[in-house]
C-alpha cells in the first residue's frame, strides 16, 4: 500500500512573513493516479497547501516551518519551484492568470520550461486533442481570450509539461455552469488517459466530488475529515455545510447553525 | 535642402543607435522592471572592451567582434549574479539606488584604467560602404551602423517571437508568478536579460566609438540619452523604443543644425519632461494599473 | 523635580505622545545639549583651521542630505537632481548678494525659497507619475538646471561663474573658517531640529503613507499631489540653504561642481547614513566628505612619493569608483546603513553582557 503514495505531507505548518501561520499540522497522502479533491470555506488553507507542495510560498514571503512534504519518497518541502516542477509537480493558479502578450500556442509553449526544451509537438497536439477550442484560437492573444478559453490555456499550458502531480486551483471559478461540467469531464479524462494524480481545490464541493475519487475537508488551517469521495457525499455534514444540502430537506433555522457550530467544535 | 537632408539622415543613423542601445534597457525593464542607470557605462564597458581586442591585442577585426559579444555576454550574467542578485525581492527603490552605484563604480574604474581621454579604434571599415547621392553622402559608419541595427533587431526579434527562451522570458515579463508557477527559471531570466543587454550594449558603445572615438565621459552620456528615448516611447515598449530613439536622433541633430549646437545636449531632455507633462506613459507604453 | 526617565525593559509606552518624543530618555537629551555645547562652544575655538574646514563642509552636506532624505527616505521620491538644487542654492545666494544687494542671512535664505520654488517646478510631474518615471524627470532636471547655470550668462556670468562679497551679521565679519563655521554649525541645529520635529508631525507620517504605499495613503485621505510637491520644496529648500551657505563659503562659485555626480553623491551619503533617518543623514554626510579627503590625501601622498610618477593619478575617478563602491556595498550588506549600524552598536553595548 505504501508504494501506492506518490506524495504524502506529514504535519505540516506555513507560516506567512514568520508571523502569520496559515496551515496548523496538515498531514495528507495522496495515491497515485487519483483525483484528490481539498473542500473547505474560503481561508480554510486549501490555496497555501497546494503552494507549500508546488514550492510557490517563497515568492509569497511564506514558509514550511514544521512537518515535512515527501513527493516520491524524497523531501521536497521548501525547495524552489524550478526544483519541484521538474520532479513533475505542475500548479495550476487561482484566477488562470494568462500571459497577455503571448498568443494562446506561446502560451501553451512556456509549459515547457519544465523539463527543458526538447520537441513540444507532439504535446501541443496532445493539448489541442484535449482542448479542441484552443487549436482554433492558436493565433490569437491571450489578453482576448474569454475566461473558459482561459482556463483551457492554464490547464493546457501545465499539460505541456507532462506533470506526475497536477494541482488545479478552482477551475471553475467564474464559468458559466455548463462550461464547468466540460471542464471538468476533461480533467477527469486526462486523470483516466495519461494517468496524471490530480489534486483539486474546489468550491463547487458537488462538482468535485463528482469526478474524484478521494477528498479532505479543511477548517482553519487542518484537516478535519477525509474519506472516499462518495462516503463524503453521503456524510450528513458535509451535505450540510458544502453541498448545501439539508438533512431533513427543509429549511435551515437559526437553531439548526447553532447546531452546525456546536457540531463543528467537535470536528 | 541638402544641409536638411544631411541632417536628416545623420539624425536617422544616430537615432538607430539609440533605439538599439535603448533595447537593452528596455529588455531589464521587461523582464525585472529595474530602471538601469548604468546603462551608459554599459556603453562603454563594451567599447573598451573591443579598443583593448583590436588596438592592444591587435587582433583581427571578426574575431574582436565575436570576442567582445561573448565578453559582454558573461559580464552581463556576473554584474547580474554579484550585484542584482543579492537585492532580488527587495524595494524597487534600493535596486534602482544600486544601479545609480554601479554606474558610478564603473565609471570611475574606467576612468581610472583608461583616463579621460579620447581613443580611436583602428580604420578598419571599407570605404565601399559609403554613399555618395548628389550633394549628400552617407559616411560608412553610418551605413555599417545601420546594416548592424537592422541585424540586431532582427535576431532579437526572432530570438524573442520563436525561441523557447526568448517566450520564457516574455512570459516572467507579463506574469511573474504564473511563470513561476510553470517552472521557468526567473533568476536565470533576470541574468539573460543583463547579458543579452549587456551585448546589446556593446554594439552600440561600439559603432559610437567608431563615430566619435572613445571617451568615457561621452559614453556615459550617451548612455542617459536612452531615457530621454524610452520615455518618448513607453518604457515597456520594443517598438516604442525604436520610433523613441529615432526621434530623438532627428531632434538632436535639427537642432544642432539650426538652432544652436549647445542646445543640442538639451533638447531631448526638455522634451522627455513635456512628454512626461503631457502623456506620462509615453506614446506608445502600457498604462499602470495599480491596486491597493 | 519630575522623575529622570531611562530606557525600560520592554515597551511601556501608553500613550501616543510618549511615542513621539524625541528622546526616549533623559540621557538623550542630556548628549543632545552636550553635543551642542561642544560644537558650538568648544569646537570653534579648538579645531585647527583644516578641522574647521573639513566640519564646515560636514554640516552643509548633511543640510542637503537631511533634505535629501526627506524626500527619498520619507517620502520614497527618488531625486537624481539634488546637486544641481544645491547648484540653484548657490547661485541665486550669489544673484542676491551680488544684484540685489541683500545681506548676507537674507541672501542664505532666500536662496532655500527659490530652490524650493524650482524644485516644486520639477515636482509636478509627480502628480501623475510613480517614482520610476520620476527618478527620470529629475534626471532631466539636473541636465536643464545644469544647461541654464551655464548658458543663461546675463545671469549666471557663465562658465566664469560669480564672485560673492564676503558674509557679514550684524556688521561682523564671518567669513573666516572659525567665524564662519558659528554660522554654520548654528544653521545645523536648527535645520536638524526642524527636520526632527518635521518627521513626527502629521506632514511627516503623511510622507512615510505616501512612500509606503501611495495608493492607500491617498485612500486614507493624505491629498498626494499636495504633499508629494511639498516634500520637493522642503526638501529643495534644504538644499538651496546648503548651496547659499556654500557659495559664501566658497566665495567664488562656477557651474562646474553641480553635475550629476554632486547628486550621486548626496544619494550615496542617504544610503550610507540610512534611508528615513535624520541622524543617518548627518553619519553620512560626515562618512563621505571625511572620504572624499582622506582620498585627496591619500593621491597626493603617493602622487609627491614619486614611484608613479609616469601614471597621473587623479582623485576624481578613484572617488567615483569608491563612493559608488561604497553604495554598492551598503545596499548588498547593511541597506539600512550608518545609522543601523549605530543603533546596533549602541544596542550591544547597553545590553552587554547578556545577548538581549
Amino acid at each position: 500500500m505504501k508504494d501506492d503514495i506518490l506524495l504524502q505531507l506529514n504535519n505540516i505548518s506555513v507560516v506567512y512573513a514568520d508571523v502569520i501561520q496559515i496551515l496548523k499540522g496538515v498531514s495528507l497522502a495522496i495515491r497515485k493516479k487519483q483525483i484528490v479533491s481539498l473542500l473547505g470555506s474560503n481561508g480554510a488553507g486549501k490555496t497555501t497547501t497546494l503552494r507549500a507542495v508546488s514550492g510557490l510560498l517563497k515568492p509569497e514571503n511564506g514558509k514550511v516551518t514544521e512537518g515535512t512534504i515527501e513527493y516520491e519518497g524524497r523531501p521536497i518541502q521548501n525547495a524552489a519551484p524550478e526544483t519541484i516542477t521538474r520532479l513533475g509537480i505542475i500548479q495550476v493558479l487561482e484566477g488562470r492568470p494568462p500571459f497577455e502578450h503571448l498568443t494562446v500556442e506561446e502560451n501553451l509553449r512556456v509549459g515547457t520550461a519544465a523539463r527543458g526544451t526538447r520537441s513540444y509537438k507532439e504535446d501541443l497536439d496532445l493539448v489541442y486533442h484535449y482542448f479542441p477550442r484552443l487549436l482554433e484560437r492558436r493565433k490569437a492573444l491571450a489578453g482576448y481570450c474569454s475566461g473558459g478559453e482561459l482556463q483551457m490555456i492554464a490547464i493546457g499550458r501545465a499539460l505541456m509539461a507532462r506533470p506526475k502531480l497536477l494541482l488545479l486551483d478552482e477551475p471553475s471559478l467564474g464559468l458559466a455552469p455548463l462550461l464547468v461540467k466540460e471542464i471538468f469531464q476533461i480533467v477527469k479524462r486526462i486523470n483516466e488517459e495519461q494517468g496524471t494524480t490530480i489534486i483539486l481545490v474546489e468550491q463547487n464541493a458537488n462538482m468535485a466530488l463528482q469526478i474524484a475519487h478521494y477528498g479532505y475537508v479543511m477548517e482553519n488551517g487542518k484537516i478535519v475529515m477525509e474519506g472516499e469521495a462518495s462516503d463524503l457525499r453521503e456524510n450528513p455534514d458535509v451535505k450540510e455545510f458544502y453541498l448545501g444540502i439539508a438533512a431533513s430537506g427543509a429549511l435551515k433555522t437559526y437553531k439548526d447553525v447553532k447546531a452546525y457550530k456546536r457540531r463543528k467544535r467537535w470536528l | 535642402m541638402e544641409f536638411f537632408a544631411q541632417l536628416f539622415i545623420n539624425g536617422l543613423s544616430i537615432g538607430f543607435l539609440y533605439a538599439l542601445s535603448a533595447l537593452g534597457f528596455v529588455m531589464i525593464f521587461k523582464s525585472s522592471s529595474v530602471l538601469n542607470f548604468a546603462h551608459g557605462e554599459l556603453l562603454a564597458l563594451g567599447a573598451f572592451f573591443f579598443l583593448i581586442l583590436s588596438v592592444w591585442a591587435k587582433l583581427p577585426i571578426v574575431l574582436c567582434f565575436l570576442v567582445t559579444l561573448v565578453g559582454c555576454f558573461a559580464l552581463g550574467f556576473i554584474i547580474e549574479r554579484l550585484f542584482l542578485r543579492p537585492l532580488i525581492g527587495e524595494a524597487l527603490i534600493e535596486v534602482i539606488m544600486l544601479t545609480v552605484g554601479l554606474s558610478a563604480m564603473f565609471k570611475g574604474l574606467m576612468l581610472l584604467i583608461f583616463g579621460g581621454n579620447l581613443h580611436n579604434y583602428p580604420d578598419f571599415l571599407p570605404e565601399a560602404l559609403s554613399i555618395q547621392w548628389g550633394a549628400i553622402s552617407v559616411p560608412s559608419v553610418y551605413v555599417s551602423s545601420f546594416i548592424i541595427g537592422l541585424i540586431f533587431l532582427g535576431v532579437f526579434g526572432f530570438f524573442f517571437k520563436y525561441s523557447s527562451h526568448g517566450i520564457y522570458m516574455r512570459s516572467v515579463a507579463d506574469h511573474q508568478p504564473a511563470a513561476l508557477s510553470l517552472g521557468v527559471n526567473v533568476r536565470r531570466v533576470f541574468a539573460l536579460s543583463w547579458a543579452i543587454a549587456a551585448v546589446v550594449c556593446a554594439m552600440s558603445g561600439i559603432v559610437l566609438g567608431i563615430i566619435n572615438g572613445i571617451n568615457v565621459h561621452q559614453l556615459s552620456t550617451m548612455g542617459l540619452k536612452v531615457f530621454p528615448v524610452v520615455i518618448l516611447g513607453g518604457l515597456d515598449s520594443i517598438g516604442g523604443a525604436i520610433l523613441g530613439g529615432i526621434i530623438i536622433g532627428l531632434l538632436e541633430n535639427f537642432t544642432g543644425g539650426y538652432i544652436s549646437t549647445s542646445l543640442r545636449e538639451v533638447v531631448p531632455y526638455i522634451v522627455l519632461v513635456l512628454i512626461l507633462l503631457v502623456k506620462p506613459y509615453g506614446l506608445f507604453g502600457s498604462e499602470e494599473i495599480e491596486r491597493v | 523635580m519630575r522623575k529622570l526617565r531611562f530606557r525600560p525593559c520592554g515597551n511601556f509606552k501608553e500613550y501616543y505622545e510618549q511615542e513621539l518624543t524625541i528622546f526616549e530618555t533623559d540621557f538623550g537629551r542630556m548628549w543632545m545639549w552636550i553635543g551642542l555645547f561642544l560644537l558650538l562652544f568648544v569646537v570653534p575655538f579648538v579645531g585647527s583651521p583644516y578641522t574647521l574646514y573639513v566640519l564646515n563642509n560636514i554640516a552643509i552636506a548633511a543640510i542637503a542630505a537631511i533634505g535629501l532624505n526627506i524626500l527619498i527616505g520619507y517620502t520614497g521620491q527618488i531625486s537624481l537632481g539634488h546637486g544641481a538644487f544645491f547648484g540653484v542654492g548657490a547661485y541665486s545666494a550669489a544673484i542676491l548678494a551680488t544684484k540685489a544687494g541683500f545681506p548676507f542671512w537674507l541672501s542664505v535664505i532666500l536662496a532655500g525659497a527659490v530652490t524650493a520654488i524650482v524644485g516644486m517646478i520639477f515636482g509636478i510631474p509627480s502628480l501623475r507619475l510613480k517614482h520610476l518615471y520620476l527618478t527620470i524627470a529629475t534626471l532631466a532636471g539636473q541636465f536643464i538646471i545644469e544647461y541654464v547655470l551655464v548658458h543663461w550668462e546675463s545671469l549666471t556670468g557663465g562658465a566664469e561663474g560669480i564672485i560673492l562679497p564676503e558674509p557679514t551679521i550684524f556688521g561682523l565679519n564671518v567669513s573666516a573658517d572659525r567665524a564662519f563655521s558659528w554660522v554654520v554649525f548654528f544653521s545645523f541645529a536648527v535645520m536638524c531640529w526642524m527636520a526632527v520635529n518635521l518627521a513626527r508631525s502629521r506632514y511627516g507620517r503623511a510622507f512615510v503613507a505616501i512612500r509606503d504605499n501611495d495608493r492607500a495613503a491617498e485612500g486614507m485621505g493624505i491629498p498626494l499631489f499636495r504633499y508629494k510637491l511639498l516634500s520637493f520644496g522642503i526638501s529643495s529648500f534644504y538644499a538651496g540653504f546648503a548651496g547659499g551657505l556654500w557659495a559664501y563659503y566658497t566665495v567664488s562659485i562656477t557651474p562646474e561642481p553641480f553635475t550629476l555626480f554632486l547628486s550621486i553623491e548626496y544619494i550615496a551619503m542617504i544610503i550610507i547614513g540610512g534611508l528615513g533617518s535624520i541622524s543617518g543623514s548627518v553619519f553620512g554626510a560626515v562618512f563621505i566628505i571625511m572620504l572624499n579627503e582622506i582620498l585627496s590625501q591619500a593621491t597626493q601622498y603617493i602622487m609627491n612619493l614619486g614611484a608613479f610618477a609616469g601614471i597621473a593619478l587623479t582623485v576624481a575617478p578613484l572617488r567615483e569608483f569608491v563612493f559608488g563602491l561604497a553604495i554598492v556595498l551598503f545596499l548588498i550588506f547593511e541597506p539600512r546603513g550608518l545609522a543601523e549600524v549605530w543603533r546596533i552598536i549602541r544596542s550591544s553595548f547597553r545590553l552587554w553582557p547578556f545577548a538581549y
